[in-house]
């Protein structure tokens, strides 16, 4: 029925299915919709968040899925900065990916606030020292950034593609993509960097607060690192999903076991950093606002020093030394279990930095404070979940987002793909003649 | 975020902060006009050697 | 010493813990004069908004040898380690609290702020608040709100403004007045005022005339910290420089002021 959409050489399931896939997502999204619309009419008393849980689930929430769409950038700069051919075979899955989660971390941060119709004075009334203003410039503008890398693909949409504004509109972009790519790098590098400053900075809470290089803390250059060393690790469980799904192998394995080396190597190096801030925080920093690590982690009902060796040590080392290891990233079981074990670690530690940081008490007479979510709060954080499967499903669909689809899984073209097929190489030769590149 | 906004001060924070800024922003923006300005050519351009016989 | 007119006002507070009886007078106080909302169920007090707020501590030795103490907590109106570098004003992007150099007071902007709660986050005494809610006042109790205070709508915070609005008022009186200075009386907080036990002292910390300088004694060498051995500012080791000094002549109470490592003596109040 909508096979013509679909690209030239794959083949899709039937539209039924699609359809089925589409409402249980929809189903999903308009129960966050509910929660979602009670928040901003009734307001924030519709969550479980008080004035000592200012901040809670959706800003976990925003620095994991942030961290979590860091493949995009770091995959981009090693793919457009660095040259690393193999890697355009999932770039564009790695934009795609990018560009969920940051439009789901500007929704959420739009629940988040207070007051969603002052979000402006942000930018308006920007203070230009505080950590959250550089996030939100960056996280907007690097925003900016990957709807221009994920532009092209729904241009090159079969039925878009065949629009010569469209078509060369694509071909332009990816032209100077490269640009585009060293601007996000240069973007994401500091909101990646500021939202690891968002808690370092807090000298108010010994908990988050880290020494400074120059007017950066710690966390800042560690949040960078972590979401390089963990974002492709995200790519890859969702492609690995991806691929369960529909049933097909969609990138080969070289692709896969590169970016997982050197994912693993970015690991290991972040790891190596964050046990040397973790120790000089735990021997230094902290007893000299007179904490003790334990003080950290002792008389509350959660956060236990396991959290700490979780974080570190399981999803921290062992994902490192799977990944760096020939044998083990070769073995998908391994290398899937690193990967999970990765993205489990980086949302772990973003959780620890936003709401244990809440929890402990800094005043000597005060209490811990506990927090669990309401619905709605979950609701609206799952919300961005569905909204990305929604956007996947679709994309898949109807985008050539997996350039190595076609070669992995060769299927009999249809007579009238065959007659597109042609016109597409005749149209290629005709720009190659024009002294322009057939491909960017 | 402009000069004209009251709260504006000319220190180095907020000429390095805001020139980071602009400075992204006008790549991008004039990477995109390039863009669009380039299609714009190249589709006349097809459009052209189309209609010549 | 002579007090020169130019000279940049620090407003602070002392509180004596020796002299304070926990009636919470100064919380009741503090909310009539700045109109700060309630709700009817005031159970969960993470949810309540208390710019002035007592806190209980205790000794934790069994009894007979049992003590407490209150401690009412107002905002701290921290100076940080140069001048503004307070906790919430350094971090808040939309510069919707703001350091006023001339007062020391932090104050809050309600119609600039968006309501990202990160001052809160920022602030380890707890003394900001979010609304949660819409203010409402029940009955005919909105015509006995103070009309030089507005009330603050939903999805802002708020916090103490050390009654900025009285300081106004009297610098206006002082104005038409020709004066450019006030008198330690003209401008005092509502808390001040209210306790029935004295315990809180408010003025000038910069100026020597002041009772607040002559009990605090801050030594300006070191951040404000006070000379007075019986005086002691909240978390004092974390830099925060507050402009609010607590006096006890009890040694357990100055201790839990701050946090201390066990190799720096026993913290006789855990």
């Amino acid at each position: 029925m909508d096979s013509a959409l679909w690209p030239i050489g794959v083949k899709r399931c039937h539209i039924s299915k699609f359809l089925m896939g589409l409402s249980i997502a929809g189903v999903v999204l308009l129960w966050g919709v509910v929660g979602l619309i009670l928040c901003w009419v009734k307001g924030l008393n519709q969550t479980h968040m008080n004035d000592y849980y200012g901040f809670a689930l959706w800003i976990w929430a925003d620095l994991a899925v942030i961290a979590l769409g860091g493949g995009a950038f770091f995959t981009g700069l090693l793919r457009y900065i660095f040259g690393i051919r193999e890697l355009k075979n999932i770039i564009n899955y790695a934009v795609l990916i990018g560009f969920i989660c940051y439009s789901s971390a500007l929704l959420i941060l739009a629940i988040d606030v207070g007051q969603p119709l002052r979000s402006w004075f942000i930018f308006w009334h920007a203070n230009v020292h505080s950590m959250l203003t550089e996030v939100a410039f960056c996280l907007s503008c690097y925003f900016g950034v990957l709807t221009i890398e994920y532009i092209p693909l729904i241009l090159e949409n079969r039925q878009l593609n065949k629009v010569p504004f469209a078509h060369h509109l694509a071909h332009n972009m990816h032209h100077i993509m490269a640009v585009f790519a060293a601007t996000g790098a240069f973007l994401s590098f500091f909101h990646q960097g500021s939202l690891g400053g968002v808690a370092g900075v807090l000298f108010g809470r010994p908990f988050a607060y880290r020494e400074h290089i120059l007017i950066w803390p710690y966390t800042f250059f560690l949040f960078t690192w972590s979401a390089a060393a963990y974002g492709p690790c995200f790519t890859l469980l969702i492609t690995w999903l991806t691929e369960k799904i529909s049933g097909k192998q969609l990138v080969k394995e070289n692709v896969k076991q590169l970016l997982a080396k050197i994912s693993g190597w970015m690991i290991f190096t972040y790891i190596i950093a964050k046990i040397a801030d973790t120790v000089y925080w735990a021997l230094v920093t902290a007893p000299s606002k007179g904490f003790t690590l334990m003080d950290f982690y002792s008389n509350n009902p959660i956060y236990g020093i396991w959290i700490l060796i979780v974080e570190i040590g399981v999803c921290g080392v062992v994902p490192a030394w799977i990944l760096v290891t020939p044998r083990l990233r070769a073995n998908p079981k391994t290398r899937l279990i690193a990967i999970i074990l990765g993205v489990i670690g980086v949302c772990l530690n973003r959780w620890v930095m936003v709401l244990q940081v809440m929890a402990v008490p800094v005043l000597s007479f005060d209490t811990w404070a506990m927090y669990y979510p309401s619905w709605q709060e979950v609701a609206t954080t799952i919300l961005p979940v569905a909204y990305g499967v929604i956007l996947i499903l679709i994309s898949y669909r109807y985008l050539p987002i997996f350039p190595q689809e076609v070669e992995l899984n060769p299927i009999e073209p249809s007579p009238s793909e065959t007659v597109e097929a042609m016109n597409d190489a005749a149209a290629e030769d005709a720009m190659v003649s024009n002294g322009e590149p057939a491909t960017a | 975020m402009f000069p004209f906004s009251f709260e504006w001060i000319w220190d180095m924070g907020h000429m390095v902060f805001h020139g980071g800024l602009w400075y992204a922003l006008s790549i991008l923006g004039i990477g995109m006009t390039y863009c669009i300005i380039k299609t714009i050519i190249d589709t006349a351009r097809d459009s052209e050697s189309d209609s010549r016989p | 010493m002579k007090h020169v007119d130019s000279k940049a006002k620090k407003y602070g507070m002392v509180i004596d813990l020796d002299k304070c009886t926990g009636c919470g007078t100064c919380m009741v106080a503090c909310m009539a004069e700045n109109n700060v909302p309630f709700k009817k169920d005031e159970t969960d007090k993470r949810l309540s908004i208390t710019w002035m707020r007592v806190f209980k501590l205790t000794n934790g030795k069994p009894y007979p040898d049992n003590e407490i103490c209150y401690l009412p907590r107002p905002c701290q109106h921290c100076e940080g380690q140069h001048t503004g570098h307070s906790p919430c004003v350094s971090v808040c992007p939309a510069t919707a609290t703001d350091y006023d150099s001339e007062t020391g007071i932090v104050s809050q902007i309600y119609t600039r702020c968006f309501g990202c709660r990160y001052c809160m986050g920022a602030c380890p005494y707890h003394a900001r608040y979010f609304n949660w809610w819409d203010p409402v006042w029940p009955g005919e109790m909105e015509k006995y709100l103070n009309p030089d205070v507005s009330p603050r709508m939903r999805g802002v915070v708020e916090k103490c403004s050390f009654c900025y609005h009285r300081a106004q008022l009297a610098m206006e009186k002082a104005h038409v007045e020709g004066r450019k200075e006030l008198k330690e009386k003209e401008y005092q907080t509502a808390c001040t005022q209210a306790c029935p036990a004295g315990a809180i002292v408010f003025g000038d910390l910069n100026n020597p005339e002041h009772e607040v300088h002559q009990v605090a004694q801050p030594d300006p060498h070191h951040h404000g910290r006070p000379k007075n051995p019986n005086a002691f500012r909240l978390l004092e080791r974390l830099g925060t420089n507050t402009k609010v000094y607590y006096l006890s002549s009890r040694e357990w109470v100055r201790r839990a002021g701050d946090n201390y490592l066990d190799s720096e003596g026993s913290a006789s109040h855990e």
